[in-house]
């Protein structure tokens, strides 16, 4: 998690207003307030987790990104951050195209389904992965839509965005993804934060 | 009357109807100190029937204040840190100018006489206690249901005047469903023969059965449908059986016409017509062209818009709305829907959640 945050801090400029996505009980924000001087919101359906944004003095909305972000205004702004969230959602197309719209860039980050922990996982026990970033079983599982980084690539020229840095992370390791190293960062990454825009 | 501060407004207030007022009184209440910079001051809003003793015990009623879950030492709005300040409003009956209030010439009530008032008289009223106060910048205004509405109208008009901005349980605009409970109460009271058009003061009777219904039917419309059902049930009042008869054979019969007939010993009928008047003109949306956002143009205050699962009065969508339109422009906004099956009333009981949020809210805004 630590790393994770590193990278997006380390990929938000200063003085510039963020929007973080899911943004729970405000861990991430609290953090980017700290290492960066933003202004930053958040978005988030858990009213629990509301509470304990509110009680950490950061501005929290309640509500669901697939219906609310429509209240925020074209590129309102710099950054949409979606920390280990697009999987969740019903319809990741959309929030995709919606936070591209708010934002004129934004950073997600996906857990790796194609790291060969999981991919071992279901190839030998024969049963959907439970991993440490993964620990849910399938039928209370939250992601509806894992996906890999490969996917995440693929699904980038699907839809029509540009991913203008691809960054992997396997323990406390942080390396660039590029055509060349695709498969095996595929391989060997936990996460891919995916820095993107229109 | 000596328990009631009133504080005379000599400054000349044009009202929304065209009326210029003057000299007019606008009773207050304080709590907790005004620190030296007199940046801890809240001016909080009443709703439709509060008065200005929010918290304590009401020297008039002798009953518990109307917020003092929310509002003293050591609450959510902790007066052992903020000083606080509630006015009535204009209109009311408790100390300010309303139309229990003498005309200067003919030493009568006023009645009917009284000016139509709206929300941003209300607030425009108010808005002389900070010069009263000496204060430049309110740490922050809160109110729920009306006195939300109060809240969003204060930003509007004194955008530099305060830090933090929390409306509860309220509205932008008053609905159809609003307008058609409160003239369902307004025409309870005026069909009440002692109403005698306004002029009922000097008289023995006065109109307590029309208030008082207009009071019952209003109170339903502060529980939720669950609440009622779990506190009351079909649940007989002090009877083994139906008695075939109109008595009140129902408990929730008998709790509404408690709240009716205790209503009508603190409220004037003519102060809920007109406050209630006051309700349904506002709409803060249309005072801006139909565009909310333009409202809160000027404003760098940070807001909080809380509302409630289960209040179908004032429903969370309709608070959204107001949310919506902050985020349109940017403005700091902070949004909580409160998880409780106590209706619109949420914001008056003592509802964790909420309270945790209001605390927490204000305390982290001081920096």
């Amino acid at each position: 998690m630590k790393q994770e945050f590193n990278v997006i801090a380390n990929n938000i400029e200063n003085a510039t207003r963020v929007l973080d996505v899911g943004c729970g009980d405000g861990v991430l924000m609290e953090y980017l307030k700290n290492e960066k001087n933003v202004d930053v919101r958040g978005l988030e359906i858990s009213k629990d987790k509301v509470q304990k944004c509110i009680l950490k003095g950061l501005t929290v909305i309640e509500g669901n990104a697939e219906v609310d972000l429509k209240q925020f205004p074209d590129n309102s702004f710099d950054y949409v951050v979606l920390s280990q969230t697009l999987q969740a959602f019903i319809n990741p197309e959309l929030v995709v195209k919606e936070l591209l719209r708010v934002g004129k860039k934004s950073i997600i980050t996906i857990p790796n389904f194609g790291f060969w922990k999981v991919r071992l996982h279901l190839l030998i026990k024969g049963t959907m992965p439970v991993t440490k970033t993964l620990p849910e079983e399938w039928y209370n599982t939250p992601n509806l839509h894992m996906c890999t980084i490969k996917d995440f690539v693929e699904f980038s020229n699907k839809i029509n965005f540009k991913i203008f840095k691809s960054i992997a992370i396997f323990e406390k390791k942080i390396s660039l993804i590029n055509k060349k190293n695709l498969f095996t960062k595929n391989l060997f990454s936990e996460f891919g934060i995916f820095l993107i825009e229109k | 009357m000596g328990k009631i501060k009133t504080l005379i407004i000599q400054k000349s207030l044009k009202l929304d109807c065209g009326k210029i007022i003057k000299d007019f009184p606008i009773a207050y209440e304080t709590y907790g100190k005004l620190n030296k910079k007199k940046s801890n001051a809240i001016l909080v809003f009443h709703a439709l029937t509060g008065d200005q003793f929010v918290s304590g015990i009401n020297p008039i009623t002798k009953k518990d204040g109307w917020w003092s879950f929310a509002v003293g030492p050591n609450k959510a709005i902790d007066t052992n840190k903020f000083f606080v300040i509630c006015a009535n409003v204009i209109g009311g009956c408790m100390g300010s100018y309303g139309p229990n209030c003498k005309d200067a010439n003919t030493n009568e009530a006023l009645g009917i006489n009284f000016p139509v008032i709206t929300i941003n008289d209300m607030v425009n009223a108010q808005y002389n206690l900070l010069e009263f106060f000496d204060i430049e910048k309110l740490f922050s205004v809160i109110g729920g249901s009306m006195g939300g509405m109060q809240v969003l109208q204060f930003a509007s008009n004194f955008p530099n005047k305060v830090k933090t901005v929390i409306p509860i349980a309220c509205t932008s605009n008053h609905s159809a469903q609003n307008i058609a409970f409160n003239e369902l109460g307004r025409q309870a009271i005026t069909a009440d023969n002692y109403w005698n058009n306004g002029d009922y003061y000097t008289n023995t009777n006065h109109p307590n059965k029309g208030l008082a219904v207009a009071r019952m039917a209003a109170h339903i419309t502060y529980l939720s449908k669950k609440g009622l059902q779990k506190k009351f049930g079909r649940k007989l009042q002090q009877r083994d059986d139906l008695k075939f008869g109109f008595d009140a054979d129902f408990q929730i019969e008998s709790y509404l016409r408690y709240q009716g007939s205790v209503f009508v010993d603190r409220f004037d009928a003519n102060s809920y017509l007109y406050i209630t008047r006051a309700m349904d003109y506002f709409d803060l949306t249309k005072q801006f062209d139909g565009n909310l956002s333009k409202a809160f143009l000027n404003t760098k205050a940070k807001f909080f818009v809380i509302s409630f699962t289960s209040d179908w009065l004032y429903p969370t969508q309709e608070n959204k709305e107001i949310v919506f339109a902050l985020n349109s422009i940017g403005v700091d906004v902070g949004f909580v829907e409160i998880d409780s099956d106590k209706g619109h009333d949420s914001f008056l009981l003592d509802v964790p959640d909420f309270l945790n949020a209001l605390r927490n809210f204000l305390e982290k805004s001081i920096n």
